[in-house]
């Protein structure tokens, strides 16, 4: 078994089987994260770059925690200490990178399509780790695991994404893999955040945030994205927590049963009360947990390809 | 599959289980400090069946896990398709501890270098001993078993097959004609 294509650039289209083999690698990879040794020689030899032209602090630690734990060795690359202050070019600098030989690619850009374009200008293989409002793989690969983790299989389950889904990569990636893998889904927000057509992904939008609480079986709540201009959406974060944030009183009036995801970072009694966001209901840890793991079975079978 | 003899049945694989079981209980003094290591595949199921003769044998069952060697392999530059991986699953400490590492063929060694490289990242046992069901030479490493249920010579395009009631089910031991493909 191995996966269809040599790059991750996306869940969009990809197939149920290569989704598949990547979960169930995951687990693989949990196991060897509670050892004493928590390293495996598998990538031993390979060189990855890790392209960071946007910020990240949980992305990049756990991509580079799971490369160091299959033993490949990294560069880290930050635009802030580069010469991309000094005028280079995009294309240049990846051009020189590749010279020195590496063999895969973990970019992050503010601009969607940038891993795409990388798979045309280099020979290594690209993960995304966001590019724009277009996909973020690896997150939703994770989400995706930790709720099967919780309930054994995606098909069947109602999964509602609350937040800014227009400017969410991370809700793309969930919508593609989730409907991919059998899953029942829909989104919630304010209108200003739901963008037209949604409905043709096959996504049921819900306007009330009680009604998504006791209609599904998780919630994954995402971050209301002030960088991204999420203030001219919304009249203000209070009153967003007001209509749509996630209470302990919405979660026991309405689903008990309810398992909250929240792809970090938080803001705290904006999209969740701070009781919900340290309480029973959320697997918050579980899925930063379930990153390390997801990421390594990713470059372990997009390292290890025979071409 | 181009068999070429059948070299154990079910019941000379019954015997000789259970004489591995009682050369493990011998050479260790007992099953008191040991665990039964089985490598995935079908070193789990003989793994399985030895630790059932043990407790048959001392009325004491010793622990038991499986280990997954994918990880550790030395030949993913070379092959031609990617390995699956599966689960390792030792949920013991092995620190101290006399494991007994149980595969079904013994052939190149190389398999068995890498479970020794995974052991070592699980805690340091104080011995590791090897126990396979069939040792068919050609070894590639200095590597060398210490219980053996059967030795059987092979050329180079033999190839040996355990099969086993668990995942095959049959209990037998065939020597199978299987010429290298270059």
């Amino acid at each position: 078994m191995s996966l269809s294509s040599r790059h991750l650039l996306g869940l969009y289209g990809v197939p149920k089987d290569d989704i598949q083999l990547i979960l169930d690698t995951a687990t693989t990879f949990r196991e060897v994260l509670e050892r004493p040794i928590k390293k495996v020689p598998t990538l031993q030899g390979k060189t990855i770059v890790n392209l960071f032209y946007e910020n990240s602090t949980r992305t990049r630690i756990s991509f580079e925690l799971a490369q160091k734990r299959l033993s490949a060795d990294t560069i880290n690359f930050t635009t802030s200490t580069s010469s991309t202050k000094k005028g280079e070019t995009f294309k240049d600098t990846v051009r020189n990178i590749e010279a020195m030989k590496v063999d895969m690619i973990v970019v992050r850009h503010q601009s969607a399509g940038v891993p795409q374009f990388l798979t045309r200008i280099t020979k290594a293989n690209i993960i995304n780790a966001g590019d724009g409002l277009h996909e973020h793989p690896t997150q939703a690969l994770l989400d995706m695991y930790s709720i099967r983790e919780k309930f054994g299989e995606l098909k069947g389950l109602n999964v509602c994404i609350v937040g800014d889904i227009a400017h969410s990569r991370v809700a793309m990636s969930n919508i593609f893999g989730l409907k991919t893998m059998g899953a029942n889904v829909s989104v919630c927000g304010p209108s200003t955040m739901i963008p037209m057509g949604i409905e043709s992904l096959g996504v049921k939008v819900i306007n009330n945030i009680d009604k998504a609480i006791a209609e599904n079986d998780v919630l994954n709540v995402l971050r209301i994205q002030l960088e991204r201009d999420a203030g001219r959406r919304i009249p203000s974060t209070r009153e967003y927590h007001n209509y749509f944030g996630i209470t302990s009183e919405r979660i026991e009036k309405n689903n008990k049963n309810i398992v909250i995801l929240h792809p970090g970072p938080i803001n705290r009694g904006v999209e969740l009360s701070s009781e919900v966001a340290d309480g029973p209901y959320q697997i918050i840890l579980d899925q930063v947990t379930n990153g390390v793991a997801i990421r390594m079975a990713v470059l372990y079978l997009l390292g290890t390809m025979v071409n | 599959m181009n068999i070429k003899a059948k070299i154990i049945d079910e019941e000379g694989l019954n015997r000789t289980i259970t004489r591995l079981a009682h050369e493990i209980l011998e050479r260790n003094k007992g099953s008191k400090n040991i665990v039964l290591i089985g490598m995935r595949t079908r070193g789990e199921y003989i793994a399985q069946r030895i630790k059932s003769k043990i407790k048959e044998i001392e009325n004491c069952e010793p622990n038991f896990g499986v280990l997954d060697v994918t990880l550790y392999r030395d030949d993913f530059r070379t092959r031609l398709k990617q390995p699956q991986v599966s689960v390792t699953n030792i949920t013991f400490d092995i620190n101290e501890k006399d494991v007994i590492l149980i595969d079904d063929v013994l052939y190149t060694g190389r398999t068995v270098r890498a479970a020794l490289d995974a052991l070592m990242d699980l805690g340091r046992p104080s011995t590791i001993q090897l126990c396979v069901l069939v040792d068919r030479g050609h070894r590639e490493l200095p590597i060398k078993a210490d219980f053996v249920g059967k030795n059987i010579p092979t050329s180079i395009d033999e190839e040996v097959k355990v099969k086993l009631k668990e995942i095959d089910g049959e209990d037998a031991v065939y020597l199978i004609h299987a010429p290298i493909k270059n």
